[in-house]
């Protein structure tokens, strides 16, 4: 009987009619393999098949979009999670944070993963934008990929202010109660954006209705569809700017 | 080694006609245009095995946060008894110190606005291009408007007693000046005379949220009043 190991299984299987139906290209460490694995995947291929060395250099963006989007996908993994055990009605949603805390196996660790991920994406995605301002990344052609982020920022804060409420404790009521006192002060229509919000006159179900809608539904989706925008306006801008250099700076601004 | 191919050069009305090698090229507007030879790598595996350790650093380091600290939790949500004092999420609280000292239509809707706008346009303003030093030019007439900007703005917050924005726009003025023909003198200076407007402006925007945020995070007690942090009401 010939000998198998996991290495002579692992060839097998990769010249499989089915893993040659999936994946195309052999292992082999050849630049055109290397070239074949970005572009030859959906999620791979926003990068371009070679980057300029310099831009690998820590000190280029401090790697901030990129903890910024992990973080994201955390909260996406441990987001759905969480709404396996979440009723966004009074006063059950509470009670679903004891039985997370009490009953479900590692409930507290979901929600702790939550909860700190939510809190490092936003101080991330402020550390990005001032990155990229004082590296002045923000210049042409890069104009309105800054503007999508300022967009993604607010959308980041509204995300996290819209999940502050859910867990229906004091904090969140009145965190929350606080936040949208300061929004009916806006002229003439501060009433009604207040009103559209919480579905009422103050932080009752109807708000947690709105803002678990908000937070599962909306917000997601219009983060996931700027963050495409961002990310592939970043390749398509150039690749990512870090410092201004000595040679960009000879005045060729318009 | 052939000869190039010859340009045809088309010298017609005919809109049809097909020119060949075209080059139309605005530097500002293409990317590729401004590239330099310099050293390129393979995006697998240089870049994408660093972004997987990213991912990796990130996992790592939000899982020991979640084992070692629990996120808070309160009593139920109760209309009728407000906590004293009420914090709204730390990212909000450097506007919420504003709401002490403003009315709630400036410090609530007015200034955040205002903030919001200023990050738009800031790739659509001139002067955030030209990334020239504050001091390079016309030193004089600088001196005189940073002078009076400064002075109107100390007093519109000295006017509202909002000290803790009023020191650091002292403070910040006073690096802008310290910063003028310092071209010459000690690495600080020198430093700081390479500072363009747009940096000191954002500069002063960001000491002062922080300062707010910390504030209101860890000094404001019962009653919104100042307190030691271990008397305040900090996680939120």
């Amino acid at each position: 009987m010939r000998e198998m190991s996991l290495g002579s299984l692992g060839s097998r299987w990769r010249d499989t009619a089915l893993y040659r139906s999936i994946v195309r290209h052999g292992i082999a460490d050849t630049n055109r393999n290397g070239a074949l694995i970005i572009f030859e995947n959906l999620f791979l291929h926003v990068h371009p098949v070679k980057v300029r060395k310099k831009t690998l250099r820590f000190s280029h963006t401090y790697w901030l979009g990129g903890i910024t989007l992990a973080c994201a996908l955390v909260l996406i993994a441990t987001g759905i999670l969480l709404m396996f055990y979440y009723h966004p009605s009074v006063p059950q949603a509470y009670r679903d944070m004891k039985e997370l805390e009490f009953v479900v196996e590692n409930g507290m660790f979901l929600r702790n993963l939550h909860r700190w991920a939510a809190h490092l994406m936003v101080f991330a995605a402020f550390l990005h934008m001032l990155r990229v301002f004082y590296h002045r990344a923000y210049r042409p052609p890069r104009q309105f990929n800054w503007v999508v982020g300022v967009v993604l920022l607010l959308v980041t804060l509204l995300l996290s202010y819209t999940g502050y409420l859910l867990p229906w404790d004091q904090l969140a009521l009145w965190g929350v109660s606080v936040g949208t006192n300061m929004a009916k002060e806006a002229p003439l229509i501060g009433e009604q954006i207040r009103f559209l919000l919480l579905g009422g006159h103050v932080v009752s179900e109807n708000a947690l209705l709105r803002f678990y809608v908000l937070h599962c539904v909306v917000l997601p989706v219009a983060l996931l569809l700027l963050l495409s925008v961002h990310i592939w306006r970043v390749r398509k801008d150039g690749g990512v700017q870090g410092p201004p250099e000595e040679s960009d700076e000879r005045g060729e601004i318009p | 080694m052939s000869a190039l191919p010859p340009i045809h050069i088309v010298d017609s009305a005919d809109p049809l006609a097909t020119p060949r090698r075209v080059a139309l090229v605005r530097p500002d507007i293409r990317p590729a245009v401004r590239r330099r030879e310099e050293p390129w790598v393979m995006t697998f595996p240089h870049l994408i095995v660093r972004e997987v350790i990213l991912f990796q650093i990130v996992v790592i380091g939000l899982a020991l946060a979640a084992i070692f600290f629990d996120a808070p939790l309160q009593g139920i949500a109760n209309p009728l008894e407000t906590p004293n004092p009420a914090k709204a999420p730390w990212y909000f609280l450097g506007l919420q110190e504003l709401l002490h000292y403003f009315p709630p239509v400036v410090a609530g809707v007015l200034m955040p606005t205002l903030a919001i706008v200023a990050l738009v346009v800031i790739p659509y303003a001139r002067v955030n291009l030209t990334a020239g030093p504050l001091w390079a030019s016309r030193s004089q007439r600088t001196a005189v408007v940073i002078g009076i900007v400064t002075v109107l703005l100390v007093a519109l917050f000295a006017a509202f007693a909002c000290w803790p924005v009023v020191a650091p726009t002292l403070a910040v003025a006073a690096a802008i000046f310290a910063a003028r023909g310092g071209e010459r003198r000690g690495r600080l200076r020198q430093a700081l005379a390479r500072v363009t407007l747009p940096e000191w402006i954002m500069t002063w925007f960001v000491v002062i949220a922080t300062i707010l945020t910390v504030i209101g995070t860890f000094f404001r007690g019962p009653g919104w009043s100042l307190v030691w942090p271990w008397n305040a009401a900090v996680f939120g």
